[in-house]
């Protein structure tokens, strides 16, 4: 029976999906749940699954198109057997002589003769390169555009003014790469928020050493207890939740020439990966236990890196939290994540001599930053702000005790 | 009868019963309308294609390209021939029993499939209800949820120069004549004028094709007009560019015809003349008011990529829309129609639709001119092989002409195939295939044909299109 494979019910904010990537070509057999190409949106990238086992008979999208919701992307011939096979060209006595370990992939007796060439010459992977031509198959443009931009994930289609990769003299080469969908969103919104909100950022330093303390005494029992580990994070979120609670214009948005004041807090945790940065949301987090934020993290983390994120998880933040200590920053002006109003920024910790009690002392250290939208929050609540969570981290009885 | 459908298509021509066949085969009830009747007032499908067009020319060409080549090409092969003579009645009797098995067999196909054949005008109303009026008066109202319009079209006559039926003729008299012309003049050097043209050349007429445009065979890539032009030259059929003609009238003997050329104006007198300037859409009285149905400025029916109509479920196929007046191509929008209405995938590639004309050399081409290529700005390679160099053609004394291939210098797409040479309309199949898959020109490099064949000829281009020909000097 044949099967329509549709674009999944996109979610309301996102109007449309670009085919990136075509995992399966025409003919090819599929077995359930495999994932037959890759749909990229502003934030993620989908996967479409096969939803039984067969065998695939037509692509009806050319990658790098644009798709929405419910559209037939392929046709799957339900059942066993691929009888594609008898189809293909006699492949052993065209090609040159006994050379099997070079050409990969089951789909190389369906390949052009050029890029059964291009293909055990450059020993290439034929899954890797974006198909252009009819049913998915590879042209030998499609090899030529693929060795020219290997790291392009977009394909593109018989383009009316050819792409001429810029050639310097040997060894000099530019190499043009198009922005992935995802990068490319990321570049609009940053810029968005920039030209949008009167940014600035305004920094403070935390003294580490009571949350240390709290961690260094309580993380075996947490982890027994909770089946998660202690992390920072969890105090940070807290931290911040309390904070927001004492300035809530920090915590709201500005719509038109309103200021939308949130009731509940949303707190966004950034997540780099491969692709680029995401920043999954904490529903809730005033209502979160520790232990709650722990795992929630961890888990986002995880499937930022696998792509598995959806786009629900991305949208609806109220205040967001940035880590670039992480990668070892000391001190930075992260930018806000519109449509919110502030965002703190997390750096590294280092020990460093501070006075206290008049007393100089080796103390963990860390600079923050709160950059924000000037349009609502004045210096002062902004300042004050960043105060709090200080307060809140540097005396965590506070957290406790809700003052 | 039945008065609803699921599709009513009007028309039954090569746009119109592939649409109703498909539609059929598609389990839709289906009714077929055609109003053609040919000169002895039978009632036939097929259209002008069938009757008036490809296929009677195609029969006539045979005819007298063999009654040619008998009396002028024999003797070379050792065939000594003497007494050679042509009988004009029984070549007319061999096409129209050639057409009228086609229109014959394409009543048994629209039968076999299930469609009803309704012959009589069909007149489309609002609400997707047709005026049908059969051949003898009797009007009927159908329905159907889904119309298909494919009235084609009909020859463009000229104010200066009326059709009179007798000596001022369109294509159709062309095909018709009853004895060889001693003087023929054609008014239009297209693909229709140069096959007519050269029916009555092999058979003895004096012939002179008047050209309005200064460029022969301007849609062609131009290597291959300039070579095409050689060969007509050769063959003493006259073809005179850039001669306006400004009116013609019959007189006792024939037909007087004055054309304004570089030289000044121009009178000749023939016996016959034909007039082939081109074809317009054919809509009259094909659509009440009220259809939703849209008409452009020069006559066709608007539709958009999948041949969809302004008015909701109402479709247009074939030479009414817009297009290359091809046959060919109106079969594959009459099929995709009849797939798309019974909701399932249909497509037409329109920059891979071959072109054919079928002189002697035959032409053919699909894809893109030399002359377009360069306007593209992309860098372009070319490969040329003679069939002077073919084995095969020159077994067959068939060398005149050549396989043309352009590829993209980038990434080696073939970008059009243009053949002028024995058998091209055969030969083009396989260039359209490697078309309609991207294939580049390496990969008919890599694809083995058949020796001796003429199909090598394109193998062998493609080669000479990186100068890696084996059979010819790469220059």
């Amino acid at each position: 029976m044949a099967i329509e494979i549709k674009v999944p019910q996109l979610p309301e904010s996102v109007a449309d999906a670009t085919l990136v990537t075509w995992h399966k070509q025409a003919g090819q057999t599929v077995s359930r749940d495999e994932n037959l190409a890759d749909l990229e949106t502003d934030k993620v990238v989908l996967e479409v699954p096969a939803p039984v086992n067969g065998v695939l008979k037509e692509l009806r999208i050319v990658a790098g198109t644009s798709v929405t919701s419910g559209q037939v992307l392929a046709v799957l011939e339900e059942g066993a057997a691929a009888t594609a096979a008898p189809a293909a060209a006699p492949k052993p006595a065209a090609a040159p002589a006994a050379k099997p370990a070079s050409a990969p992939a089951a789909g190389n007796d369906k390949l052009a003769p050029s890029v059964r060439r291009m293909v055990e010459e450059k020993q290439l992977d034929p899954a890797k390169i974006p198909a252009t031509g009819r049913d998915g198959r590879i042209t030998k443009g499609d090899v030529v555009e693929f060795l020219d931009k290997p790291a392009a994930a977009a394909a593109s289609n018989k383009p009316a003014a050819a792409p001429a990769p810029a050639v310097g003299a040997a060894g000099r080469q530019d190499q043009r790469v198009p922005m992935t969908r995802l990068r490319a969103r990321i570049a609009e919104r940053l810029l968005e928020a920039q030209q949008t909100q009167a940014q600035l950022t305004t920094f403070n330093e935390i003294d580490l050493k009571a949350v240390m303390d709290v961690r260094a005494k309580y993380k075996d029992t947490f982890e027994k207890k909770h089946g998660v580990k202690l992390g920072f994070m969890s105090f940070f979120v807290k931290a911040a939740v309390e904070a927001l609670k004492k300035f809530p214009v920090v915590n709201a948005s500005v719509e038109g020439n309103d200021i939308v004041y949130h009731e509940y807090y949303d707190i966004g945790v950034a997540v780099s990966t491969e692709r680029g940065l995401m920043v999954p949301v904490l529903r809730d987090a005033d209502l979160q236990s520790y232990a709650d934020i722990e795992k929630n993290i961890g888990a986002y983390a995880t499937r930022a890196r696998e792509g598995k994120i959806t786009i629900e998880e991305l949208t609806g933040g109220t205040f967001s939290i940035t880590n670039g200590g992480t990668f070892g920053s000391l001190l930075s002006t992260p930018i806000v994540n519109m449509p919110q109003s502030a965002i703190l920024g997390m750096h590294a910790t280092k020990e460093r001599p501070v006075v206290v009690n008049g007393q100089i002392e080796i103390r963990p250290m860390m600079y923050v930053a709160l950059s924000y939208d000037h349009r609502i929050i004045d210096g002062r609540e902004a300042v004050q702000f960043l105060v709090a969570i200080k307060d809140g981290l540097e005396d965590p009885a506070r957290l406790l005790l809700g003052v | 009868m039945a008065s609803e459908y699921d599709v009513i298509v009007i028309g039954g021509g090569p746009a119109g019963y592939p649409a109703a066949i498909r539609a059929a085969q598609n389990k839709l009830k289906v009714a077929c309308i055609d109003e053609w009747k040919n000169k002895d007032g039978s009632a036939v499908f097929g259209g002008t294609c069938t009757n008036a067009g490809c296929i009677p020319s195609k029969a006539l060409l045979e005819s007298s390209e063999l009654y040619h080549k008998t009396k002028d090409e024999l003797g070379v092969h050792g065939i000594k021939v003497s007494g050679v003579s042509f009988d004009v009645a029984q070549m007319q009797k061999r096409k129209t029993g050639i057409v009228k098995a086609s229109t014959t067999g394409i009543a048994m196909l629209l039968k076999s499939a299930g469609v009803t054949p309704l012959q009589g005008h069909g007149k489309l109303l609002a609400g997707r209800k047709v005026e049908f009026t059969a051949h003898d008066g009797k009007k009927e109202t159908l329905s159907a949820k889904h119309i298909v319009l494919a009235s084609g079209s009909i020859p463009a006559e000229l104010k200066s120069m009326p059709f009179d039926g007798k000596n001022i003729v369109d294509n159709w008299g062309a095909l018709d004549f009853d004895s060889v012309p001693k003087k023929l003049a054609v008014v239009g050097a297209g693909i229709i004028g140069l096959e007519l043209g050269s029916v009555w050349r092999r058979l003895g007429s004096e012939v002179v094709i008047l050209e309005a445009l200064d460029t022969f065979l301007a849609l062609a890539d131009q290597g291959l007009a300039k070579e095409a032009a050689r060969h007509f030259k050769k063959q003493a059929i006259d073809i005179k560019l850039g001669a306006k003609v400004s009116g013609a009238k019959p007189t006792a003997s024939g037909v007087e015809v004055t054309y304004a050329d570089a030289s000044g104006s121009q009178t000749i007198n023939v016996d016959k003349l034909i007039v082939c300037v081109g074809r317009r859409p054919y809509t009259g009285n094909l659509l009440a008011d009220g259809t939703g149905v849209q008409i452009d400025d020069k006559g066709f029916i608007k539709v958009d990529d999948h041949c969809k109509t302004t008015a909701e479920n109402v479709w247009a196929v074939g030479d009414c829309v817009r297009g290359p007046m091809l046959a060919h191509k109106a079969k594959d929008e009459g099929v995709m129609v009849g797939d798309m209405i019974a909701g399932k995938y249909g497509h037409m590639n329109y920059d891979t639709i071959p072109s054919v004309i079928y002189t002697a050399p035959e032409i053919a081409w699909v894809g893109q001119t030399e002359e377009q290529v360069k306007a593209t700005g992309r860098p372009y390679k070319i490969g040329q092989f003679p069939f002077a160099a073919s084995g095969r053609a020159r077994a067959m004394e068939s060398t005149a002409g050549f396989v043309k291939l352009i590829a993209a210098q980038d990434d080696d797409e073939v970008l059009g195939v243009h053949i002028i040479g024995p058998l091209a309309g055969e030969l083009i199949a396989e260039a359209v295939l490697a078309m309609e898959y991207s294939a580049s020109s390496e990969d008919l490099q890599r694809t083995i044909h058949a020796h001796p064949t003429l199909s090598e000829a394109l193998h062998e281009a493609a080669l000479a299109a990186d100068k890696r020909a084996i059979d010819n000097i790469n220059r």
